[in-house]
């Protein structure tokens, strides 16, 4: 744990300005750090010599609604060399939210990042394809924002089944 | 000299005599008895309907030899699993390409009513894009369950007048 914070704090000290905020939760710690900055972060998280993070664990996105900013985007870097695990997040903001791409670093970050596009809206600049991945690609809205419908169907029950069954869209043969 | 009795039809007059039915019942016969259903395995239903199919439950029993992969090939679709908003054209487009006659047998509760499922990605029912004839419930049905549901379907086709449609 220790050793995870020193890692943090190296972080902090090669880019001062840029990080926010490191926290420490259960064992886990996250360095929140502005998004413009996110590209050199991880380059140096990457190829510095005690860190080595060289793989992109996971990828994924949040939705603080009402707060603002509204979005957040988490990394977990892992070493595989050294076997060590950080946690990147940053921040967007709910009107325009936009975050670099890591898809020049690593590969892997292509389908999680077009899965946070299609899930929660961030679209991701510089990512080679950016489009839905699982929802049909007319489909509109982001499912899993905090403030889109959930779109269930009313349960049919004993007392309620004729007023259901004619709103169900039966198709035609 | 002979010992067994017989008593057939064919033992007494040497022929194989005579049956009357209907046309009707005729056709219906031989529909319900070399039925080809069509692979539409979506989820864990499907596994159900493979061990159906397998020699321990043998659907073939009922002349189902084998499932076609092809929906020009089979007049049954036995949608197995949960349908999502995105699969439902697929499984549209795939039942406007079987050729009639065609009957749609809905296993499990998630694609009959949308089961657990009740959320904005997985159709509420498969009966929103296709015709369906025979719901079978359960999460998933046991093959037992399914051939019920089989035979249910063979009793309804057997009512189905051909010609006077």
């Amino acid at each position: 744990m220790s050793n995870l914070l020193s890692l943090a704090r190296k972080i902090d000290d090669r880019f001062p300005e840029v990080v926010q905020e490191i926290v420490e939760f259960r064992g886990d710690v996250t360095v929140v750090i502005n998004r413009s900055a996110l590209i050199e972060v991880c380059t140096f998280c990457r190829d510095d010599e005690t860190l080595q993070m060289n793989r992109l664990s996971s990828l994924s996105g949040v939705d603080y609604w009402p707060e603002e900013p509204r979005f957040a985007v988490h990394y977990v870097l892992h070493s595989l060399a050294l076997n060590h695990e950080l946690r990147l997040k940053v921040y967007a903001p709910g009107d325009h939210p936009v975050v670099p791409s890591l898809t020049a670093l690593w590969h892997g970050a292509d389908w999680p990042e077009r899965e946070v596009y299609d899930m929660f809206g961030i679209t991701f600049e510089g990512h080679p394809n950016m489009r839905r991945i699982l929802m049909p690609h007319d489909w509109t809205g982001y499912p899993q924002r905090k403030d889109y419908p959930l779109g269930y169907e009313e349960v049919q029950f004993t007392f309620n089944y004729e007023r259901v069954q004619k709103k169900k869209p039966f198709t035609q043969e | 000299m002979g010992v067994g009795v017989n008593t057939s039809q064919e033992s007494k007059t040497g022929a194989f005599g005579v049956v009357t039915t209907t046309l009707d019942q005729m056709i219906n016969w031989g529909r319900t008895r070399a039925m080809w259903p069509m692979l539409f395995g979506l989820a864990c239903c499907a596994i159900e309907m493979m061990s159906a199919q397998a020699s321990h439950y043998d659907m073939s029993r009922f002349g189902m030899e084998l499932m076609r992969a092809s929906p020009r090939q089979s007049d049954l679709m036995i949608v197995a699993g949960r349908v999502s908003r995105k699969m439902a054209p697929v499984l549209r487009r795939l039942y406007d390409q079987m050729p009639a006659p065609k009957w749609v047998l809905a296993m499990g509760d998630c694609c009959s009513c949308g089961g657990v499922f009740n959320n904005y990605a997985i159709l509420q029912g498969v009966d929103e894009v296709v015709p369906v004839d025979v719901y079978v419930a359960g999460c998933p049905p046991r093959p037992e369950q399914l051939m019920h549901g089989i035979q249910l379907l063979h009793e309804k086709i057997m009512k189905e007048k051909v010609f006077s449609k």
